[in-house]
């Protein structure tokens, strides 16, 4: 419950947030909604030095719907997210995820930013993003750069961003076609004991495109790229979910918690993915 | 031992000034601080709720919170919703309905469900589940807490329509 002690910053802008970085390496952390990081400072699971409060660095809180892409500033919160009657518009999967993320408490506070940098396996908004082939942007002493999100996840808490790099957005291509984010959990505000989130188009010949990434069924989110291809250009019929499911098997590596053996994990992970893309196809 | 910071909180629309380390969470302010100890600690792993305040219009789990980020800002307590005299229309509702035993996820309850009532004015039974399963009760069951908003939401849609 209690922290260890550290340096409090709140810079006004981004430079003084990479000077910060600079000087201290990976002594130094940003603190966005704080609800990973302080839980695991309390537990003193991580121990922060120097923290660098985000909430007066601008420009980081915004919603930016383009004809083609969306930008969610790394700092826009999930209740920000799901309020967002125009983003539900063009990208309704984000509200669906973030409404089965935590709980309204957590969700005032905690954000886009943080769930996807963080790098724990349970966190929702990884895998999302890696099914709507999201790109993340990285700020750091030599600038901007963009990491595509199926790129980004190395293994547990494991990421692309550099020590001294601030994630600071997600831009999203617009989503075509059907959508679902389904999500088993023992309860509400827990990390999933398995969920999959689905994008899926149809033509008049079935199918035409398809995108499932799964998530805490690895190490890393999974994007399931054969999953998806298993759907295009059938009807999405049993066959077809067979085969999409047998694929994501073949993809994912979960371990043993408490919610539940391998096995278990597995068998859910192939229940919960045809769910999601039998809702998505309804839908698309 | 890190320097101390000079923080100022409006709670309950007082204004208190005192210097802090930068580690101490909002929730020990409040209650060892400045001896506002309706919000309680729960757990350690920001599950419970019972810390629950509102910071700046956002029901905040003040356990994981430090109080230098909420530095300058304007925080209500279970206090500053009303008083022994004074009880709002949840706390009277909690009362009425037995929404509460040993009393100590209430604190957190009510001051969550204020805020819930003011995004939602007419909740679902299964919208108020929802909007509270950030709070944690060992007692109740949650039935007689959701009869207990219900019937504040009631009262407080009334008195807004007499009101008017």
């Amino acid at each position: 419950m209690i922290p260890a002690s550290f340096e409090y910053y709140r810079p006004k802008d981004m430079a003084g947030v990479i000077a910060i970085l600079q000087e201290h390496g990976d002594e130094a952390r940003v603190l966005a909604g704080g609800h990973s990081l302080i839980p695991m400072m309390k537990l003193r699971m991580a121990e922060v030095p120097h923290l660098i409060d985000m909430q007066d660095v601008g420009g980081l809180s915004d919603i930016e719907i383009g004809p083609d892409r969306v930008r969610i500033g790394a700092m826009v919160t999930q209740s920000d997210l799901i309020d967002d009657a125009a983003l539900a518009k063009v990208a309704p999967i984000l509200r669906e995820a973030a409404l089965q993320i935590a709980d309204p408490q957590v969700r005032y506070m905690g954000t886009v930013g943080g769930n996807v940098a963080n790098g724990d396996p349970g966190n929702d908004m990884p895998g999302l993003m890696q099914c709507l082939d999201a790109t993340f942007v990285l700020i750091g002493p030599d600038g901007e750069r963009a990491v595509a999100a199926r790129d980004f996840y190395e293994a547990a808490y494991m990421t692309a961003r550099e020590d001294e790099e601030v994630l600071t957005a997600v831009t999203i291509p617009l989503p075509k076609g059907g959508y679902a984010y389904e999500k088993q959990k023992r309860k509400i505000g827990d990390y999933a004991t398995a969920a999959a989130a689905v994008q899926i188009s149809k033509d008049q010949n079935g199918c035409s495109a398809a995108s499932i990434a799964m998530t805490n069924l690895s190490d890393t989110p999974i994007f399931s790229e054969a999953a998806g291809a298993a759907l295009v250009g059938t009807s999405v019929d049993d066959a077809a979910l067979k085969a999409a499911v047998a694929a994501m098997l073949n993809d994912i590596d979960p371990t043993e918690d408490n919610r539940g053996p391998i096995a278990f994990k597995k068998y859910v992970a192939g229940v919960i993915l045809r769910r999601a893309i039998e809702r998505a196809w309804s839908r698309a | 031992m890190s320097k101390k910071m000079h923080i100022t909180l409006t709670v309950n629309g007082k204004e208190e000034e005192f210097l802090a380390e930068p580690r101490e969470l909002l929730i020990y302010t409040l209650r060892e601080r400045l001896n506002i100890t309706g919000p309680h600690i729960g757990c350690d792993t920001s599950h419970c709720g019972a810390c629950t305040v509102t910071i700046n219009g956002k029901s905040v789990k003040s356990c994981t919170l430090f109080s230098a980020q909420a530095n300058g800002k304007e925080i209500t307590t279970i206090e500053g919703i009303g008083g022994p005299d004074d009880l709002h229309p949840l706390q009277s509702a909690f009362k009425e309905h037995h929404g509460l035993q040993c009393g100590f996820c209430t604190p957190g309850m009510i001051t969550r469900a204020a805020k819930l009532l003011q995004e939602n004015p007419n909740p679902t039974e299964a919208e108020i589940r929802f909007g509270m399963a950030g709070n944690i009760c060992r007692c109740t069951g949650y039935q007689n807490i959701i009869k207990s908003i219900q019937a504040a939401a009631a009262e407080m849609n009334a008195a807004k329509e007499a009101a008017e």
